[in-house]
């Protein structure tokens, strides 16, 4: 069969469309990977590395995996639409706590998600079809992709300032004038802990003065948890500020990952919690999430669902978890400690304590564009341009080379650095 | 615990003590005697109804409902012809041998990490599937003509082609086949395209309503996306013939209009998968642009993994690069980059020439096993001298049977005979053995000699 010419002009219908540049953080990987330099850093992505620098695969989960593999009754079915019922419970249970009312009383509503990405994107969907108000409110600054994930679902971006620029620390002044005169009834996304870039968590009682101003002005809480276990190295203190919106009658939704705390990044495993008054409001609000989901993806997948489950529903293989996260976390808190000295014992111009005093993954140095830039060209160091670098990147091996590389991009950029 | 943290309990190192202050603080908290207790306003919804009292009850999916049901009844003969899920002939689930060779070669592999993967997936993967579906010595593979993106199996893949159409297409219609599988249409709209149908099935014949569907596609506006079943079309089993597929692709090739392809049972409908491929190869090696959403649920036996990819056809190298780059900022505020355990399953699969060989030669048995089933039921239905001209069950192609059963008979046969099936008469041959036709000959028989 002879194939017919095609009768149009022979352009391509998408001649017209442009070139997206790359995502910042995938361009920074992607500059990291063409470099040869062999002292080259990356400290751009949140991912954890080991002290020799290695990626980072949990031994409880190859341990898990393994079981899972020889296992011959496990099928490959279609999960239902809202996922793994077992691993929805466990993963309730991790971060409201066992003893929650709201899960007692059937409250909560929890669906496995291809991560904590599409449960934003969920939460956010289900948010702009059933929701009165559909403004949020991200804290300034925030993880590079919530503003895409909520504005795709159709919700309108507004901020609150959360992060003082100039003393390095929460601006708690400004989040409660901020929240204090949101719109009525708008959500307000938080950071549950390990605050993404910046590092910076309100306290135990910040939280509870956001809590009673978000419950006073009615706004509705939607927390990012994507670091529980990596910030104290404590889960329960970890999911603190979850626990006291969850624990006070109102409703709050809740996403949550397991990419980084079981290191089951390209898994994609993570659930959406919903907190509601009432557990017939609960059982409503789950069948419209499949209404949701169902022409999204369908259905979520099996392998890291299974392997969550397995480890949470296993005392021995929970505490060796536990044990491992706890071993991740207090490396994360020994490089901050050593890039601290290491600038002290430079004299390294500046206050460089924020770099201990902020918590869980990252590091918002505080050093600008130009620093940022030369680092990379001088140093071969890539990290965020907004000055957000991933402790989890460094070891005591290459902290000596970081401390010297900001040592020297501070001195040269005198007097213009906006260091303290 | 860090430094700023300043409860009471910083200073003991107990964490039985911290659990028992979080719970002062909790209780405190609750009974709202704390220092900074603040009034609550009475129209902050706090203490009043959920802000979601008004979110109604959503009725259960079509097709995932039935297993639902199913898995409700009680019923030692009960019968689950609802998903088109392949069972074996013991009636049991089936993770195909190649498949659980490459996860034990996947975790012996040492080297592997589970860092997340590019926005578009697994390269590798990327690069096979294309090679699968549009075959090796593809011109527009050869051109770089194509991009291909890892996605949520085949409702991803959809999803993610629909949402860039909407995007960057400057026709937001989209026609469908009438019937076609229930979840297509909510695909479409919730991308933000408008469906409109175009005829297919023809339920007097039970085959194709060829000249409707000229007819429809004829009278489409110019640039109209139409989606086509790539083979083994869900629910009807009706595909066109190759003649039938060069007048459909010279159609659409005349109109301008924008082929979308569904390919979900690559190799499940003639247990051949180049032949199965036929109708996009048409389409591509005419030079032409097509999209191509391709699942390996069926094929591979990997349903709940979620394997699948979409594909882009361009006219161009660089047009097909410029795609790829937009395909990228539809993805990442959806999943952000694919899940890496199935992806890496079917990639083993596909690079290896023998364990390719011993996929195909799974698929040909599982898609044999479906047409032994076709003809055991045709027979039994004979036998008991059923009205009717059941041919069709013996004509229709891959994994389902429209029955040309109505709602009621279908009602009729889940209430008197245990068996699961979609209202629409549609059943999945997938989920016979030689046990359990009979069973369910009976039960067509009943509902056609006692319902009308």
């Amino acid at each position: 069969m002879e194939p017919t010419r095609i009768h149009s002009n022979g352009d391509s219908l998408f001649q017209d469309i442009t070139f997206a540049p790359d995502i910042p953080v995938y361009a920074t990987t992607a500059a990291y990977n063409k470099d040869p330099c062999p002292n080259k850093l990356h400290l751009g992505i949140g991912v954890y590395r080991t002290e020799e620098g290695k990626c980072h695969t949990l031994n409880v989960v190859k341990q898990v995996e393994q079981t899972l593999a020889n296992d011959l009754s496990a099928d490959k079915e279609y999960l239902p639409i809202t996922g793994m019922p077992e691993f929805n419970k466990l993963s309730a249970k991790l971060m409201f706590g066992s003893g929650s009312p709201a899960i007692k009383e059937s409250r909560v509503v929890t669906v496995q998600c291809v991560s904590g990405c599409l449960s934003l994107r969920v939460g956010a969907e289900f948010l702009a079809k059933h929701y009165h108000q559909h403004v949020v409110y991200l804290p300034e600054p925030t993880y590079g992709n919530h503003p895409n994930l909520i504005s795709a679902a159709g919700l309108t971006l507004k901020t609150y300032r959360y992060y003082d620029p100039k003393t390095l620390v929460l601006d708690f002044q400004g989040l409660l004038e901020d929240l204090g005169s949101a719109l009525t009834g708008a959500i307000v996304l938080f950071h549950a802990c390990g605050h993404n870039p910046t590092g910076v968590d309100p306290t135990c009682q910040q939280w509870e003065q956001i809590r009673q101003l978000v419950r006073q002005r009615g706004l509705l809480p939607f927390f990012d948890c994507a670091y529980q276990g990596l910030v104290s190295g404590n889960l329960d203190d970890d999911a603190q500020s979850i626990r006291m919106f969850g624990c006070d009658g109102g409703e709050c939704f809740v996403a949550q990952s397991y990419s980084k705390n079981m290191g089951l990044y390209g898994e994609r495993i993570g659930s959406l919690s919903i907190v509601c008054k009432t557990a017939d409001v609960a059982r409503r609000v789950e069948s419209q999430l499949k209404l949701i989901i169902r022409p999204l993806y369908s259905n979520p997948p099996i392998h890291g669902a299974a392997i969550v489950t397995a480890i949470l529903k296993d005392r021995d293989l929970y505490q060796k978890w536990t044990n491992e996260l706890k071993a991740m976390r207090d490396r994360l808190v020994q490089v901050r400690r050593q890039l601290y000295d290491s600038l002290c014992n430079k004299g390294t111009p500046g206050d460089w304590s924020h770099i201990i005093k902020q918590v869980g993954m990252y590091s918002f140095t505080g050093l600008n564009k130009d620093q940022v830039d030369f680092l990379t060209r001088e140093y071969h160091i890539y990290m965020s341009s907004d000055g957000r670098i991933n402790i989890g990147g460094l070891s005591s091996k290459t902290v000596p080379y970081f401390a010297d590389a900001i040592h020297d991009a501070v001195i040269s950029s005198l007097p213009s650095s906006t260091l303290a | 615990m860090h430094p700023d943290f300043t409860s009471p309990s910083s200073s003991s190192s107990s964490s039985a003590d911290r659990r028992l202050n979080a719970l002062v603080r909790h209780l405190a908290t609750a009974s709202m005697v704390s220092q900074t207790a603040v009034a609550f306003s009475p129209t902050s919804g706090f203490h009043g109804d959920s802000v979601f009292s008004h979110v109604v009850r959503a009725p259960e999916d079509p097709i995932l409902g039935v297993t639902v049901a199913y898995n409700k009844d009680p019923s030692p003969v009960k019968l689950n012809l609802g998903v088109g899920a392949y069972r074996t002939e013991e009636g049991k689930p089936l993770v195909l041998n190649v498949v659980r060779k490459a996860e034990q070669m996947l975790l012996n592999d040492k080297s592997r990490v589970k860092e997340y993967l590019p926005i578009v997936g697994i390269a590798e993967f990327n690069k096979l599937s294309a090679k699968l579906i549009f075959g090796a010595d593809s011109p527009a593979i050869r051109e770089n003509r194509v991009t291909t993106v890892q996605c949520l199996s085949g409702t991803g893949s959809l999803r993610v082609g629909a949402e860039f159409l909407a995007r960057h297409y400057h026709q937001k219609t989209i026609y469908i086949p009438q019937p076609t599988w229930g979840n297509h249409p909510k695909v479409f709209t919730l991308a933000g395209l408008s469906v409109k149908t175009y005829r297919y099935y023809d339920p007097t014949t039970r085959g194709m309503n060829f000249q409707g569907l000229l007819e429809d596609l004829g009278s489409a506006p110019s640039g109209s996306i139409v989606l086509l079943h790539a083979c083994a079309h869900n629910p009807t089993g009706v595909d066109p013939t190759l003649q039938q597929w060069e007048q459909i692709r010279q159609l659409i090739r005349s109109k301008a209009l924008l082929p979308f392809f569904d390919s979900a049972y690559q190799g499940f409908a003639s247990g051949n998968l180049d032949e199965d491929a036929q109708s996009i190869r048409m389409f591509v090696a005419d030079g032409g642009e097509c999209f191509v959403a391709q699942s390996y649920a069926k094929n591979m036996g990997l349903y709940g993994e979620r394997v699948g990819a979409l594909s882009v056809v361009c006219r161009a190298a660089d047009v097909a690069s410029k795609v790829e780059s937009q395909l990228k900022l539809v993805i990442r505020p959806m999943f952000s980059n694919p899940p890496i355990h199935g992806a890496s399953i079917v990639a083993t699969i596909l690079k290896d020439s023998n364990m390719f060989n011993e996929w195909t030669i799974e698929l040909k048995a599982m898609a044999g096993r479906i047409i032994s089933m076709r003809k055991q039921l045709f027979d039994a239905l004979r036998a008991r001298g059923t009205p009717g001209d059941w041919s069709h069950i013996i004509k229709q192609i891959g994994m389902f049977t429209f029955t040309g059963l109505n709602s009621k008979q279908v009602e009729f046969m889940t209430r008197e005979y245990h068996i699961y099936m979609t209202s629409d008469g549609r059943i999945s041959m997938a989920g016979l053995s030689s046990k359990t036709v009979p069973h369910l000959a009976d039960a067509i028989h009943a509902a056609v000699t006692r319902m009308s």
